[in-house]
């Protein structure tokens, strides 16, 4: 099976990515094929601080529950609150509708991430 | 020692399934997605590779015996042809396995087939041939598990779907009840059983045709995991060995474990005097329902509280409930907080989520 992995995003051992861009975070393609059906998720509230590798979050399926953790340090600027009602989006969409918070971060921490193609070779 | 593998793996593996380790077993736990296949089954049908399951064969003039004084429920009420819900339990009266147990029918080499849960075929055997040794009783035990394959069909259309294929006749089998019928040219045991809560029937065949009893059922109906089984019983309240109950992390009797209808005290069995004494003095802890009436999914082993926060039991399984749309748990409190409708908390991530009790099933039968 041949997952997505966007060639603009930076990643994270444990499935997350970030948009350097945007400072969008949400889980890959394969953490959601993993996962499977996603019935709930647990977020952080705007202006909240993380840590680098914080686990900041919390994605549930049916079978189990998985902790997210912060690709970098930053602030919470945003919260993906369609998800309260409709978790499935991080299923269907997880680079797009599906995504989880934004953060305001620093771009020197992307360095410690890793790229899709180390990504790539990570999931196969 | 390596994982053991089902008669149908290469099968799953061709279809895509997702594999999970269960009971020492390499098995599929999911096909396409646990929601689909769990509403295939509550709506259509689904089947189930469930091979997993063991297999233990007893025959010879003292059957019946061993049988009896090694499981909880009246083996003597059995006609052939009969299946029974039943439980193993120690000398404490608590739960080692819980299985079906049918009587062959006349004529037939086998006198009574049990069926163990994944894993639970060694140690199952161990104990019947120790015990019948023990006792001195004329009884031959063997383990087939190795020899055969079973499927679950289940699901509103599985009746006909399994008559379609196995004949008019299995539609005559009252629910435990189960029959000889040939499926693509296989010899099966089609019983009128299952653990989803729908109709359906299980088939134990020979492993070598396995195959073609799969791809009889296989284009007409949904292939379910062990994921979408599990959602499945849970929304019927039906137990998980080894994880509702478990001999040592979590020892229950049948009558905590709310299935007392599976002990005959008027029997003599491994554990009788425990459970005649804790009939006589009532249990302390119950098995239940539990809705949760806020954000949060209930997980094994996450806390029951009352509302102050006093802890008065814990969850033993627990998930979003496909069919509902809301989460629920089973699990084990305090009998003073067992009845209908009282409000608990179920902790998750450290939090107090609101929870009503209930007894299962949570769907409508």
């Amino acid at each position: 099976m041949s997952f997505d992995v966007p060639d603009d995003l930076y990643y994270l051992e444990s499935h997350e990515w970030i948009d350097p861009q945007t400072g969008r975070v949400g889980i890959s393609d394969f953490a959601q094929d993993e996962l499977g059906d996603v019935v709930f998720v647990e977020l952080p509230a705007e202006g909240d601080e993380l840590d680098a590798e914080d686990a900041f979050g919390v994605v549930e399926s049916i079978k189990a529950v998985s902790d997210i953790y912060a690709p970098v340090g930053g602030e919470v600027t945003a919260v993906n609150d369609t998800l309260e009602d409709q978790p499935e989006l991080v299923n269907e969409d997880p680079f797009g509708d599906g995504w989880l918070v934004e953060l305001d971060f620093d771009e020197a921490a992307l360095e410690d991430l890793l790229s899709p193609d180390d990504y790539r070779d990570q999931i196969a | 020692m390596g994982l053991r593998t089902p008669p149908l793996y290469g099968r799953h593996e061709d279809r895509g399934a997702k594999f999970t380790e269960f009971g020492g077993w390499e098995m599929p736990v999911e096909f396409d997605s646990i929601t689909a296949e769990h509403t295939a089954v509550r709506e259509s049908a689904g089947i189930f590779d469930v091979s997993h399951m063991g297999e233990i064969e007893l025959s010879g003039p003292d059957a019946e015996a061993l049988l009896q004084r090694l499981t909880t429920n009246d083996v003597s009420a059995l006609d052939p042809g009969d299946a029974q819900y039943s439980t193993i339990t120690n000398e404490d009266g608590a739960i080692l396995d819980d299985t079906v147990v049918y009587r062959m029918p006349e004529g037939d080499d086998v006198d009574y087939l049990f069926v163990p849960n994944a894993g639970h075929d060694e140690q199952m055997y161990e104990r019947w041939t120790t015990h019948r040794d023990e006792w001195g009783l004329d009884v031959t035990v063997e383990n087939a598990t190795e020899e055969y394959g079973m499927v679950a069909v289940q699901g509103p259309d599985a009746p006909d779907l399994v008559a379609a294929r196995a004949g008019e006749d299995v539609l005559d089998l009252s629910p435990f009840t189960a029959a000889y019928a040939e499926v693509a040219g296989v010899d099966c045991w089609v019983a009128n059983t299952g653990y989803t809560g729908e109709d359906g029937f299980e088939l134990v065949f020979p492993s070598d045709g396995a195959g073609a009893v799969w791809d009889a059922f296989a284009s007409d109906c949904q292939p379910c995991g062990l994921g979408s089984r599990d959602t499945l019983r849970m929304e019927y309240g039906f137990l998980l060995s080894g994880q509702d109950f478990h001999p040592e992390e979590n020892p229950r009797t049948p009558f905590e474990a709310g299935i007392g209808f599976t002990v005959d005290l008027e029997t003599e069995f491994v554990g009788r005097d425990a459970l005649a004494a804790q009939q006589e003095a009532g249990v302390d802890e119950e098995f239940v329902g539990l809705v949760l009436q806020e954000r949060g999914v209930p997980r094994h082993g996450y806390e029951i509280t009352t509302p102050d926060g006093d802890t008065v039991g814990e969850v033993t399984s627990g998930t979003m409930s496909p069919t509902l749309g809301e989460p629920i748990g089973l699990g084990y409190v305090d009998a003073a907080y067992a009845e209908d409708g009282t409000t608990v908390h179920v902790v998750v991530r450290g939090t107090g989520k609101r929870t009503t009790v209930t007894t299962p099933p949570f769907i409508d039968q």
